[in-house]
């Protein structure tokens, strides 16, 4: 076994611990929300008898370690209650909801990407010009206003006085049917589907709040490109480079940009997870049927169960995420892992 | 071959214009050498940058002509000059390492260059770019091939990109300080394949360096560049033994060579009687089988293997040997930053190994043992005044405050030559010269019996090593202070040194009063790193 896979290996296995700490926290940090489940539950007509009749039937009895191993049991069979705002399992909640939120988020740092990269390196390239300045501009300007003031904004040009946005009211427009759940993707499953027409339906009701969010993670990679590709611009294998007589765009690609990557790699994966928690504004300003605002519903009415599967969902992915960007990190620098 | 005409480069900076190149002319023949000799800021390196049209954001051919060859650089399109970079001029550098790119392996630098000007095909180019490491005598080519830089050594990677710069058969290399930061066994080694290749090819060379044994040694012709302009021209042989320029005279005398002495590395108008060190016979620093060993990948790596060694009192003992042979190590376990795996340390009788490092800053010799680094620039603090430098081993250990702390300061400036206004400058307001002054004051400062001296001189220019070279004598004679003086420049210990020590792969091979060891080296890896050493030629008494 070659030492990158080896040195994979073992990145993997530090996720182990990770995770346990993870179900522990989920666990501690729901039963410490303010609020009694059980007096929700039962309603305001109920009277001491039936709440305590419902804690009993909800376990909330028992003391907290054996609430705990009940938890982990029931996690450990793919069970992770039942929402009490909902009525559904969590687990068929977040499976409906975790992927609108993916979607969006995906289609926003794609659409981010494509336009922050390009960026930071034409103005890498070029300091001090108009392109430089423009760069700055827009970065300011994307991290200074926040997501549901763009938001609205987008709303009232493009679907308001334009005209040409669908109603901002979720993922698909009532005229068409969902497709059939495969990925839960509602871009993939039509495709999958060959439902075009859905697809662009679908396309049509994510490209505001995709480009809300963009324009608020543009920064920090437009931004961490244009730093990453002037040092290594900079560095002394370029001047290698040039004096060898390659040409500029192989320097500028082949050479800069490769090494320039490892930071913007570190970057994106810090900006996906703070895009995934902090799109909750987004989808509750496109009504957007998304993990973010399910949460913050659950977490006003103590909703225990349903903040739990959120905190532990996201936990994992969040390890899963930074599981992959370790892991492109040692495919992109060769020096990982070995030294 | 390649003619310059009254060349001037000039820099925009935040300060205003820097003229870094100041109408200078010089002409390179087919298959000649040309050195070209200077020290920082000299415009030698920019000089080259402006031929070849590389020269950095901000930097501007302000007039002159090169020509290359009957063609006009300075008029040719960006993508003939890029036809004739590689081609026809090729490069290499100083720090090897840093000139490869770190993530593409070296045969596929090597295939880029040999692709880019139609020298190889996709089909050939993986044969050729190994012929091409071959040519630079690369055992192994092959495997060598698929290696990134960080898996190679310092000479190795000088090899790929000599073996970058020569792939397309160029009529003329600029070599630019292509041994700075190498050992000095490596640096022969890489300097004579350059040498023979050239001879090979016919090739024309311009060697560009701080090092004038290196240029003499190497060079047919050489011109000496000073702050822009060239002073002095002349063959290796009579610019060296009578040079007429004072500047030429000034680098000639500074430079550490057989037969000179400490003082006269100074210009002969300041030019002091060298004063005597008494040397006791009561040892101060004994250390006894000293071992490191450190856990490595493959199994544990003993950088020190057992050796033992005295300094007496005020006596300096040089440490020679090159990279990974422990002699950093070694010096380190002196000073207790770290730990020796076993073996015994004494300083004046007392067992100063047996305290842990993280705890030695508190034991009562700790004052007694001080430090001055290799790099004045990083060894300070960049947010810290000259003053606070100096100031923080008198705070710390002796809790002096205020204005007695003060006056401490200012003497101590005093002592190592720092001019007073300079003391509330930072560090990127100084020379590299006054800040190893500050960095030897900051470790004078406890009047400490034993100075442990880490190639101090090495990121230097020759006459201003000269000058703390020599205030390392001055202040070892008033204050009677013992030295271990690291370093791989064999020139400068034989000036500084009463005995020698020569490391190698953790063991010290070769041991005895530094004349004697010098002269008549007993071990053969000391005589083959006297003979590496480049020497200059004797310059004529003025």
């Amino acid at each position: 076994m070659s030492a990158r896979s080896k040195m994979i290996l073992g990145r993997v296995a530090q996720a182990i611990p990770v995770v346990m700490g993870v179900v522990v926290i989920s666990f501690l940090l729901t039963r410490a929300l303010p609020g009694d489940p059980a007096a929700y539950f039962a309603g305001p007509a109920a009277d001491e008898a039936s709440i305590a009749e419902i804690r009993e039937a909800l376990g909330l009895d028992k003391p907290l370690f054996q609430q705990f191993f009940l938890y982990v049991g029931d996690l450990a069979r793919g069970d992770l209650g039942t929402s009490l705002t909902t009525g559904q399992t969590v687990m068929s909640d977040l499976a409906a909801r975790l992927p609108a939120s993916l979607e969006l988020t995906l289609v926003a740092l794609l659409l981010s990407c494509a336009i922050a990269i390009p960026l930071g390196v034409l103005a890498a390239t070029r300091p001090g010009t108009w392109v430089d300045h423009m760069c700055r501009v827009l970065v300011t300007a994307g991290v200074s206003m926040p997501t549901f003031f763009t938001g609205i904004v987008l709303i009232y040009v493009f679907y308001y006085l334009a005209g040409l946005a669908p109603s901002p009211l979720g993922r698909l427009d009532f005229i068409y049917l969902s497709p059939p759940h495969v990925t839960g993707f509602y871009l993939i499953d039509a495709a999958l589907a060959g439902d075009w027409e859905t697809w662009f339906g679908a396309l049509k009701q994510l490209i505001l709040p995709a480009t809300t969010l963009a324009l608020f993670t543009l920064a920090p990679i437009a931004r961490m490109t244009r730093a990453a590709m002037l040092s290594a611009l900079s560095s002394d294998f370029i001047r290698t480079a040039r004096a060898a007589g390659l040409g500029s765009r192989k320097v500028l690609y082949g050479y800069a940009f490769r090494n320039a990557l490892l930071p913007v790699v570190t970057t994106l994966g810090m900006v996906f997870s703070f895009t995934l928690g902090a799109n909750v504004l987004v989808e509750k300003v496109f009504a957007w049927p998304g993990i973010g605002s399910y949460a913050v519903e659950a977490l006003v009415v103590s909703d225990y169960a349903a903040v739990q599967g959120f905190v532990l969902a996201m936990a994992l992915l969040f390890v899963a995420l930074n599981l992959v960007i370790d892991i492109a990190y040692a495919l992109i620098d060769p020096r990982i892992g070995l030294n | 071959m390649l003619s310059i005409k009254d060349l001037s480069v000039a820099f925009k900076t935040r300060k205003g214009e820097v003229n870094a190149v100041r109408g200078i002319s010089l002409e390179v023949g087919k298959g000649e050498t040309l050195g070209i000799v200077g020290e920082s800021g000299s415009g030698k390196s920019v000089t080259s940058y402006a031929l070849m049209r590389i020269l950095d954001a901000g930097g501007d051919i302000r007039s002159g002509d090169v020509t290359y060859g009957g063609i006009d650089l300075r008029a040719a399109s960006e993508r003939d000059m890029r036809d004739i970079r590689g081609r026809e001029i090729s490069m290499i550098f100083q720090n090897p390492r840093a000139a490869l790119n770190p993530i593409r392996r070296v045969g596929h630098q090597v295939e880029d260059v040999l692709i880019r000007h139609a020298q190889a095909t996709r089909q050939d180019a993986r044969a050729k770019a190994i012929a091409a490491l071959e040519a630079v005598r690369i055992n192994d080519a092959a495997a060598r091939y698929e290696a990134y830089p960080f898996e190679l050594s310092g000479g190795m990677c000088q090899r790929i990109v000599i073996a970058i710069a020569l792939a397309c058969k160029p009529q003329l290399l600029i070599a630019d300080e292509p041994t700075t930061g190498l050992d000095i066994t490596t640096q022969k080694a890489v300097m004579d394949l350059v040498g023979e290749l050239a001879k090979e090819r016919g090739m024309g060379m311009i060697l560009i360096t701080h090092d004038l044994g290196l240029a003499s040694q190497y060079c047919d012709r050489i011109v000496v560049m000073k702050d822009g302009l060239i002073v002095e021209e002349g063959e290796p042989g009579t610019l060296f033994t009578a040079p007429q320029h004072a500047y030429t005279r000034k680098l000639v005398d500074a430079t550490p060579r057989l037969g000179a002495s400490i003082r006269n590395l100074l210009p002969p108008e300041v030019r002091s009687p060298e004063p005597e060190h008494r040397v006791h016979t009561r040892p101060l620093l004994e250390v006894r089988d000293l071992v490191k060993t450190y856990p490595g990948k493959a199994g544990p790596v003993q950088a020190v293997k057992g050796i033992s060694f005295d300094i007496k009192a005020g006596q300096s003992l040089g440490l020679v040997g090159e990279s990974g042979s422990g002699k950093s190590t070694t010096s380190e376990m002196v000073v207790r930053l770290q730990d020796p795996t076993s073996g015994a340390i004494l300083f004046d009788g007392h067992d100063i190994a047996s305290t842990p490092s993280a705890r030695f800053m508190r034991h009562a010799v700790r004052r007694d043992i001080q430090m001055v680094f290799q790099d004045a620039t990083d060894s300070l603090n960049p947010r810290g005044t000259a003053a606070s430098a100096i100031a923080e081993p008198l705070a710390r250990i002796d809790r002096m405050r205020g204005a007695k702390l003060s006056t401490r300061v200012s003497e101590l400036a005093d002592l190592v030559g720092l001019p007073q206004p300079l003391l509330s400058r930072f560090p990127h307001q100084l020379s590299g010269g006054q800040k190893a002054r500050v960095g030897i004051a900051r470790a004078i400062a406890l009047e400490p019996k034993l100075l442990i001296l880490d190639e101090p001189t090495a990121a230097l220019d020759v006459s201003i090593q000269a000058l703390v070279l020599n205030l390392l004598v001055d202040l070892r004679a008033q204050m009677g202070m013992s030295y271990l003086f690291v370093s791989h420049d064999l020139n400068v210990v034989r000036l500084l040194c009463d005995e020698v020590l020569v490391m190698k792969q953790g063991e010290i091979v070769d041991r005895g009063p530094t004349a004697t060891v010098m002269d008549n080296p007993s071990h053969l890896y000391t005589r083959a790193l006297i003979e590496a050493a480049p020497q200059p030629p004797e310059p004529v008494a003025a």
